[in-house]
């Protein structure tokens, strides 16, 4: 999997706000991943903790305040120097496609499910004349299950999971060999979380992909177990920092995580001890300079206070080592 | 004892939302009343917490049965329940700071003094830092707003406690983090929760007992108001159960 090329190559991602009064937020500081095709990556981590803000970077829609640093690699594009009019006409919906955190508010409400799904398809592919992308938006519908006896209706005439279905079939049209989930599954329940994950790496596994390799998925969620389901690797990401990446078994099962915050997470977990990581995510105009973790973390010493740097899989000064069986 | 009896709710007399429900939360007992989205749980909930006013059927506290709801019921039946919503951005109001927030049911029900030291009491028990309270719910995350109105719904010391989907947009540090603060307040208070959610493995792990809402009820068949999967439109809420009433 890992011998694949990568589809994204991020090196070095960061993104400040600049805030009234002179104030920097360190939304993302200095993320290093790849997404290969065939694979899906998780990004996992706490609400507030930059996650959205990395998807935006990628789809150069940050507001006007942001500034982005760094380098994110699709094919030969550089993400974040290309031009608005590079990003509209070749990155979204042709090289990116995003499924949405809500899809019910992502789809026009005064405008049936077909009649969005035939501009996409006139739009992003070479398909002209009123039959033909007809039965090209139809094909597009069935490729994300969504029932084409339904696609005459309105966007609130749907439940959750049609139209979060509605919501990848216009991801999908423009054949994109990256797909970008922003929480896909918030506030579904259990068994439409499941559904929706497993129809998501139906389309990661698929090779209906032009080069018959399959897709990327870059899924960012909270969801620990939808992300156990459907990732092959996972990063964690704290304060803006991505301070674990790791392969999605060994972070779900044995030996588990490395990093005190990640050890946390899993164990808030309400099949697991279900107790909270104490105190709450720091501030991300206002964070020290070493680790900010080290504040919550019952490891913490003296060597956190300086930052600790990405060794391997992970950046923290005291891991938990694969032979501490007792933790 | 907060008893619902054979209740029957919804938005349109014709279309119940809710029909025949009944259900029993002892005092001090923790129950989970579990139901797939779109079933009516909420509906059930918004009628224990007398926010809804039910199109037939009986509510009793403490054995006695509740004649009015919402602004109508008596302030000391209101002040008995504490509730806390799914959407933490769509029940707190955007110009109150967080600290104005919480002591909002205190300022409601006429109590003039110890304000301050209570909301810094409750910020304390849910986890909000005194740095937070300043601020405005734009200013915070989800999470942080959450624990605002959870610690809002202890002001007034409610001897009940109804949480619909409290945790539904939180990950699970936050969920810990909340539960862990209902259940400090019940173990000193000896209050009654009915936590509404889909969560099966939270809710076991969380309640003394979880009932489905089948069991609710009374019918074997779940899919009164479930929104279909595989077919899209939205059906009338109920479909007349064959046998009842």
């Amino acid at each position: 999997m890992t011998s694949r090329p990568p589809v994204l190559s991020v090196r070095g991602l960061s993104v400040r706000f600049l805030m009234p009064g002179g104030r920097r937020i360190a939304a993302v500081t200095d993320a290093h991943f790849d997404v290969a095709a065939g694979e899906c990556l998780a990004l996992i981590g706490e609400s507030g903790c930059g996650k959205s803000v990395l998807a935006s970077a990628l789809l150069g829609l940050l507001p006007a305040n942001a500034q982005a640093a760094g380098e994110a690699r699709l094919g030969c594009l550089d993400l974040l120097t290309a031009d608005e009019r590079t990003l509209a006409r070749r990155v979204r919906g042709r090289l990116i496609g995003l499924i949405p955190q809500s899809p019910a508010a992502h789809l026009t409400p005064v405008r049936t499910v077909r009649s969005q799904l035939e501009e996409t398809v006139a739009a992003l592919t070479g398909t002209r004349g009123r039959a033909a992308v007809r039965v090209a938006s139809e094909t597009a519908a069935e490729r994300a299950a969504f029932p084409t006896g339904h696609l005459d209706s309105h966007p609130h005439e749907l439940s959750g999971g049609l139209a979060q279905r509605a919501a990848t079939a216009l991801a999908l049209v423009g054949g994109a060999p990256l797909l970008l989930a922003d929480e896909p599954t918030t506030g579904l329940d259990r068994d439409l979380v499941d559904h929706t994950v497993d129809e998501l790496r139906r389309h990661v596994d698929s090779d209906d992909h032009e080069d018959g390799t399959g897709r990327a998925l870059l899924m960012i969620t909270h969801d620990l177990m939808a992300a156990e389901r459907i990732a092959d690797r996972v990063a964690v990401m704290y304060a803006g920092r991505i301070v674990e990446l790791t392969d999605a078994r060994t972070f779900f099962g044995t030996p588990g995580p490395r990093h005190p915050y990640s050890r946390g997470l899993l164990q808030a977990l309400p099949q697991r001890a279900f107790t909270p990581v104490p105190g709450m995510p720091p501030e991300l105009g206002d964070l020290p300079d070493g680790c900010a973790f080290a504040p919550r973390c019952e490891r913490a010493s003296e060597a956190c206070t300086a930052l600790p740097s990405m060794s391997g899989q992970v950046a923290c000064h005291h891991p938990h080592v694969p032979e501490d069986l007792r933790a | 004892m907060l008893e619902l009896r054979a209740i029957t709710a919804g938005y349109h007399t014709k279309a119940p939302v809710v029909r025949g429900a009944s259900l029993t939360v002892a005092p001090g007992e923790s129950v989970g009343l579990l139901g797939p989205s779109g079933c009516g749980k909420s509906t059930l909930a918004r009628v224990a917490a007398l926010l809804h006013r039910p199109d037939s059927g009986t509510l009793l506290l403490d054995g006695e049965p509740v004649r009015s709801w919402r602004h109508r019921a008596p302030r000391a039946q209101r002040t008995a329940f504490g509730v806390v919503f799914q959407q933490p951005r769509l029940s707190a109001d955007p110009r109150l700071r967080l600290t104005d927030l919480i002591a909002e049911p205190l300022r409601a029900t006429g109590r003039r003094g110890g304000i301050e030291e209570r909301v810094c009491e409750l910020a304390a028990s849910v986890g909000l830092t005194p740095d937070l309270l300043d601020r405005r719910p734009h200013e915070v995350s989800d999470g942080q707003l959450q624990r605002a109105c959870l610690a809002r719904a202890l002001a007034l010391r409610p001897r009940w406690l109804i949480c619909d989907e409290m945790t539904a947009m939180l990950d699970a540090s936050t969920t810990a983090a909340l539960v862990a603060a209902v259940e400090d307040y019940r173990a000193t208070s000896g209050a009654g929760l009915l936590a509404v959610g889909h969560d099966q493995v939270l809710l076991d792990r969380w309640c003394d007992r979880t009932i489905h809402w089948e069991d609710v009820t009374g019918r074997t068949t779940p899919t009164t108001g479930r929104l279909p999967q595989a077919s899209g439109r939205r059906q009338p809420s109920v479909v007349p159960p064959a046998g009842e009433r």
